[in-house]
């Protein structure tokens, strides 16, 4: 344990920085490049650069391969390669809007070297009732994980801030749960995840300066699907992600067919003069997590904000107890 | 009212999940089928992958009576 301390710090300390650092001259450049987005949440033409994913997939890979120089596990070569994948699918995205499938297909493909790697272990652990062996089908569980919590974490890039604030619960909690179970070179591989979503942060808050776009939605979440495959932790990783997996339910719920959100017309949420968010009147319009926050009542982006870090911090809570759970057996 | 809810329904959530869990480990973990040679293994796990896809489908199809049941007045309104 003792000589994990140095890499963790290191990886730690350049995964925090180089995302902190790069975000200013990024932002500059998409901004003369004039690759931004109205901001519809705010009072006039405000308008907001993207994508961020470029300084994050920096971020991911050079704290991992400093990890991978003192570690030498195939399974961080995995998560490098996996995420990488994730934020050229993302940022193809980003520059040529693609249909509803292009994502979860190229997901899908992004998952393949944790397969080729072999960085994965095919028994599948739950709390209270221990392991099952389902050495094929976990293969399309790998699949599977990767599509849904990329998807799950663009799914819930809904306004400034929320993205990177909530994975900054879910994957802190992540490494939590894996320092819990022992894990501990698994857990020191998912800490950069955690200290990047954090620097971005501090950019993509209210009032955002820049945004994620779908290369930087697609690249934690499928950095954080990753971690939770070779460490296996896949259900604690599920639980961690409950809003966001909440917010795909009742999109897929109400939409019945996958599809991208930009090709639906009908929005769930719309403006108050006053600048907050109320839950539309329209029926044929999907539910989702945010519309079902300000149902009752006009919320600001910031009071919107608040309510899903509680629900991510409750979730959070959730996860440690479900590590818990996996030390009993019934 | 609303967020007390929501928390509500992740709640039930996790409990789906940890149930769905029991019942993969104890339907799913025993499953093997033998005398079909190197056929075995595939019998295995093509039975394993469909009652996964069952016990999804149930999980999902719950979850959405659920939904419709805690929210049901927010939706009406």
């Amino acid at each position: 344990m003792n000589e994990l301390i140095l890499p963790a710090i290191i990886s730690c300390i350049i995964a925090f920085f180089s995302v902190y650092v790069m975000m200013p001259p990024l932002i500059k450049y998409l901004g003369k490049k004039n690759l931004a987005v109205r901001d519809i949440h705010k009072k006039g033409e405000v308008m907001v650069v993207r994508p961020g994913g470029p300084a994050l997939i920096v971020g991911v890979i050079a704290s991992e391969i400093v990890l991978y120089g003192f570690l030498q596990l195939n399974e961080i070569l995995a998560i490098i390669l996996t995420t990488s994948i994730a934020f050229l699918v993302g940022y193809i995205d980003d520059r040529k809007v693609m249909g509803g499938w292009f994502k979860p297909i190229g997901l899908a493909v992004a998952a393949l070297p944790i397969i080729f790697l072999g960085a994965y272990d095919s028994d599948l652990a739950f709390p209270l009732f221990g392991e099952v062996q389902i050495p094929i089908l976990y293969l399309a569980i790998i699949i599977f994980m990767i599509v849904i919590t990329g998807n799950t974490v663009n799914s819930i890039d809904v306004a400034n801030g929320i993205a990177s604030g909530f994975m900054v619960i879910a994957s802190f909690t992540l490494s939590c749960a894996l320092f819990i179970l022992e894990n501990y070179e698994v857990a020191i591989v998912s800490l950069p995840l955690g200290f990047i979503s954090l620097a971005f942060y501090k950019y993509h808050k209210i009032p955002s300066k820049i945004f994620p776009g779908d290369s930087g939605a697609l690249t934690l979440g499928a950095m954080y699907g990753a971690i939770a495959i070779v460490g296996e932790v896949e259900v604690i990783a599920a639980v961690a992600l409950l809003p966001a997996v909440l917010n795909s339910f009742l999109f897929l719920a109400t939409v019945k067919k996958i599809v991208d959100h930009r090709e639906l017309n009908e929005k769930p949420v719309e403006l108050t003069k006053d600048f907050k968010l109320r839950a539309t009147k329209n029926k044929h319009a999907r539910i989702s997590l945010v519309r079902l926050i300000v149902a009752k009542t006009a919320l600001s982006e910031k009071e919107v904000a608040i309510v899903i870090f509680k629900l991510a911090l409750f979730s959070a809570f959730l996860a440690i107890i479900t590590t818990f759970m996996m030390e009993f057996k019934i | 009212m609303i967020h007390g809810q929501l928390f509500g329904f992740m709640f039930l959530m996790w409990i789906l999940i940890i149930i769905g869990g029991g019942i993969t480990v104890t339907i799913l973990g025993p499953i093997s089928i033998s005398g079909f040679g190197e056929l075995d293994s595939f019998l295995s796990s093509a039975s394993k992958g469909l009652i996964a896809i069952i016990l999804s489908v149930i999980w999902i199809l719950v979850l959405n009576k659920m939904k419709n049941l805690i929210f049901r007045k927010t939706f009406s309104n």
